[in-house]
């Protein structure tokens, strides 16, 4: 059961998955870590996203991954507009309250898309769908390969934009002192937004990495986002290297573990570690004590 | 000379690579106002926490009535009749002064109607019982200092911590405060008081302890302290009480 | 003895709705109605009046339901003592979430997040789980005598499910009037002071949500026993975790009435919604979520709190009465 030959394609194709449960996971812990609240409506933006991007494809004939270069802006734009003009708001500052405005936006996106598009499954076909790669003993799909080359050069990307220009250490500093980074004259519900906006953009690439090889309905996005607070928690709220290295492991073990326990069994295994972490050490591996 | 009610030993505490406190030891006779001085970031109102039972000190002990009780948490040294004020006020907003004040009072009356009357007592007693039926939210900054204390009082304490209960007011606010604190003390309770404002503490403490960078470096009645080369170095900086004296001050 | 005449009128009012409009329709939506407010009232007592939001309400109701029905199908167990078992079921899996949790310390959005992922556990353990039906569910045999708590008619159920509402009406009125309740909503103000003045305030969150989720499961067991039939997705689903926090936030989060007026809300807009577009799945919660982010964006104390604040300009702009 441990030789190699079964273990290594398993521990890649974890680490792919991963890689993309890391992109979503990104989001969900910038806007914590800028924003302080937990965004409840990541699942359901996410298969927004999905749905958008497997339209995209089917009417206007888009490749998936051209189609991300419309989509992310697009999502950006929508992510701002929702922290700007109704989460922020109608939150009155409190975060309570925007605990249940996220969760009630959740529950207004998820549902809609139900009704618009029915509960059934519908799935895209690509031609480069089932092309491969070999890697070792590994047979690797393509789609999924070039999913983690993105996931890894856009954290990079993001990285650097934090680091290196005026709109990402303006983010920085509404993250670590909200009232100083105010006084010292930054806009910071733009900044809010910004991040939000940030955030919800890196849901647009995840689903046009995701539907070549995934399909699309209207809980689709659930999976991944109970996933991704799993891995926000163990990486460190607010820690993009954290969730990157922490998505990556939890893509092993999710594979690993539905290598010897099966599907559905293998999902627990997921929760109860969100639950041991949320538990024991809520700051995460990487993440700053509170 | 009184029995030591409260003798804080040798506390320290770390924040990571900041060492808040660091030796920090004195001690509140029983039935007297101490006080408790120094610039801002000197770490007396984590000395606070700490001896409140908010904080775990890394060294050191905090021995209350012969007890050692150091790490016992909050609720188990309010009810050993330790009390606190915080220096951010900390109303219960929403409800009502006499309902703030009754959640004290509930430590020794499980009824509510036994809460609630006594509450109204406790507010006379600072001076609140006009403004018993109003929220929280609706009361000055005197208002709320005052409901702060009040809380702090409805759970019958022998030792009562203020930290910077005067912040805030103006200088009439503060000189009707300051009878109801001396009060307090001569009903047998004993206050550690933190305070920046000079005149309440030259008129009620009777011991003064200096705290700065996390130890003690001045301790004595309020006088002797006020013109202390060290204190004054203190809050003015390094080389400041010698600038002073030459400057014919001091 | 006062405090309670308006929770006797209520429910003598609604004690003759079956009297008055016997009709299954009716009858029907007002179970519903009701069995939303009862778990509505759970999720109110460690929410409204705790401050502690849990979004995995599901988890009580769940296992209440499947606790009666599962002793009821497997084991034999008589109808109303499996409803009690239930209940206390229900109870001890809130005592020891509440103690995981509570003791970790968690608040706000991490404790919610840990509600969610309970609730989410039970769902996909009752899914595989060959005793609770697995895939299939359970489904409990027909058998219309009072003794297997089955009626003939939909009234006694009715009545049942309102002396449930009445209980919890009244509970929560005494605890408002208690020194719990004085220290459950204090430490929703303000946690540290609270604990400053001698409140022990992990037991009383863990106290208040073992409560809650008593009152929770005693809506999933009577579920179990009025449709006679659950899955996961009934039973543990996240449906049941909205609604128990969309009705006492819409009627008035943390007030006695609040999960009730709110749950006749919501049920409401749900007839409304399917007479207007038909039954298609979905539409009625892009309506429920909707209303919530409108309820905490222009009016977070819900109807309770619009009604105190009318009464407040009513008597601002009436004048007073001359005494004398």
């Amino acid at each position: 059961m441990l030789s190699p030959v079964i273990l290594f394609p398993a521990v890649l194709n974890g680490l792919m998955t991963g890689s993309v449960y890391a992109l979503v996971a990104l989001g969900l812990t910038l806007i914590y870590g800028v924003l302080h609240i937990i965004n409840f409506a990541h699942g359901a933006l996410l298969t927004a996203a999905m749905f958008a991007a497997f339209f995209c494809c089917t009417l206007l004939g888009l490749d998936p991954y051209l189609a991300a270069v419309g989509l992310t802006p697009l999502f950006f734009g929508l992510g701002y507009a929702l922290q700007r003009f109704i989460i922020g708001p109608a939150a009155h500052g409190e975060d309570r309250n925007a605990l249940l405005v996220t969760l009630g936006l959740a529950v207004v996106i998820e549902n809609a898309l139900l009704y618009a598009f029915r509960a059934d499954t519908r799935t895209l076909n690509v031609p480069y769908a089932f092309s491969v790669v070999e890697i070792g003993p590994a047979v690797v799909a393509v789609p999924r390969l070039v999913a983690f080359a993105v996931v890894i050069v856009l954290a990079l990307v993001l990285w650097l934009v934090l680091r290196a220009t005026d709109t990402g250490k303006a983010i920085r500093a509404v993250a670590s002192e909200k009232l100083g980074a105010e006084l010292s004259g930054i806009d910071v519900a733009h900044v809010y937004a910004v991040t939000f906006g940030l955030g919800t953009a890196c849901l647009a690439v995840a689903a046009c990495l995701l539907i070549p090889s995934y399909y699309v309905n209207p809980t689709a996005g659930n999976a991944f986002v109970l996933i991704a607070f799993t891995i926000v928690v163990l990486g460190g709220m607010g820690s993009i290297a954290g969730a990157l290295i922490a998505g990556l492991f939890v893509g092993v073990v999710e594979s690993l573990s539905g290598l010897y326990l099966g599907e559905s069994l293998g999902q627990i295994g997921i929760f109860v570690i969100f639950i041991l972490v949320l538990l024991l050490r809520p700051s995460g591996l990487f993440g700053e004590q509170t | 000379m009184a029995d030591a009610l409260l003798h804080v030993d040798n506390v320290s505490i770390r924040f990571g690579g900041l060492l808040a406190v660091n030796g920090a030891s004195f001690t509140a006779e029983a039935g007297r106002i101490t006080a408790l001085i120094g610039p801002n970031g000197a770490g007396k109102t984590t000395l606070f926490s700490i001896i409140s039972g908010f904080l775990r000190p890394t060294e050191g002990h905090i021995v209350y009535d012969g007890v050692d009780i150091t790490g016992e948490p909050p609720h188990r040294l309010a009810r050993r009749a330790i009390a606190r004020t915080f220096q951010i006020v900390q109303p219960f907003a929403q409800l009502t002064v006499r309902e703030n004040i009754a959640v004290g009072a509930h430590l020794a009356r499980p009824a509510r109607a036994d809460a609630l009357a006594a509450a109204g007592d406790v507010a006379r007693a600072v001076g609140l019982d006009e403004r018993l039926d109003q929220p929280a939210y609706a009361l000055t900054v005197a208002g709320r200092k005052r409901l702060e204390l009040a809380r702090a009082l409805a759970i019958e304490p022998r030792l009562l911590l203020l930290d910077e209960v005067l912040a805030g007011l103006n200088p009439s606010e503060v000189r009707d405060m300051v009878p109801v604190i001396r009060a307090i003390s001569e009903r047998g309770v004993t206050i550690v008081m933190i305070e920046h404002v000079m005149q309440a503490v030259m008129s009620l403490a009777e011991q003064v302890f200096v705290l700065s960078e996390g130890r003690v470096i001045a301790e004595g009645a309020p006088r002797a302290i006020v013109g202390d080369p060290r204190v004054v170095e203190a809050y003015l900086g390094h080389g400041a009480a010698s600038r002073m004296a030459g400057a014919g001050h001091g | 003895m006062r405090a309670f005449a308006p929770i006797a009128a209520v429910v003598a009012l609604l004690a003759l709705v079956p009297l008055i409009a016997p009709s299954n329709a009716v009858l029907n939506f007002m179970v519903a109605t009701l069995l939303i407010a009862l778990v509505g009232q759970g999720w109110n007592l460690l929410g409204g009046y705790g401050g502690q939001y849990s979004f995995g309400q599901a988890a009580f109701f769940g296992t209440g339901a499947y606790a009666t029905a599962i002793l009821q199908v497997q084991y034999g167990v008589n109808a109303w003592l499996g409803f009690l078992l239930g209940i206390a079921a229900g109870a001890a899996i809130g005592a020891v979430i509440g103690a995981l949790t509570f003791r970790a310390g968690l608040k706000g959005s991490y404790f919610a997040l840990v509600t969610l992922a309970f609730a989410e556990v039970l769902r996909i353990l009752a899914s595989v789980a060959p005793i609770t039906g697995a895939g299939v569910g359970i489904l409990i045999k027909l058998d219309l005598r009072p003794e297997a708590f089955q009626f003939q008619s939909r009234a006694p159920f009715y009545w049942i499910i309102l002396a449930f509402v009445g209980a919890s009406l009244v509970l929560i009125r005494i605890i408002e009037n208690s020194r719990f309740g004085a220290y459950l909503v204090a430490l929703r103000e303000n946690e540290d002071a609270a604990k400053a003045l001698g409140v022990d305030t992990t037991r009383v969150k863990i106290a208040a949500m073992t409560l809650s989720a008593a009152i929770t499961a005693a809506g999933g067991c009577f579920y179990a026993q009025y449709f006679l039939f659950l899955d996961a997705a009934i039973a543990y689903g996240p449906w049941v975790s909205v609604e128990a926090l969309l009705a006492p936030i819409i009627g008035g989060i943390g007030t006695v009435f609040g999960p009730l007026l709110g749950a006749l809300v919501v049920k409401t807009l749900g007839e409304l919604t399917k007479l207007v577009t038909g039954s298609a799945p979905g539409l009625d919660l892009v309506i429920y979520g909707g209303v919530l982010v409108a309820v905490v964006a222009f009016a977070p104390g819900g109807i309770a709190g619009l009604l105190s604040t009318i009464r407040a300009l009513v008597r601002r702009f009436v004048p007073e009465r001359r005494h004398g």
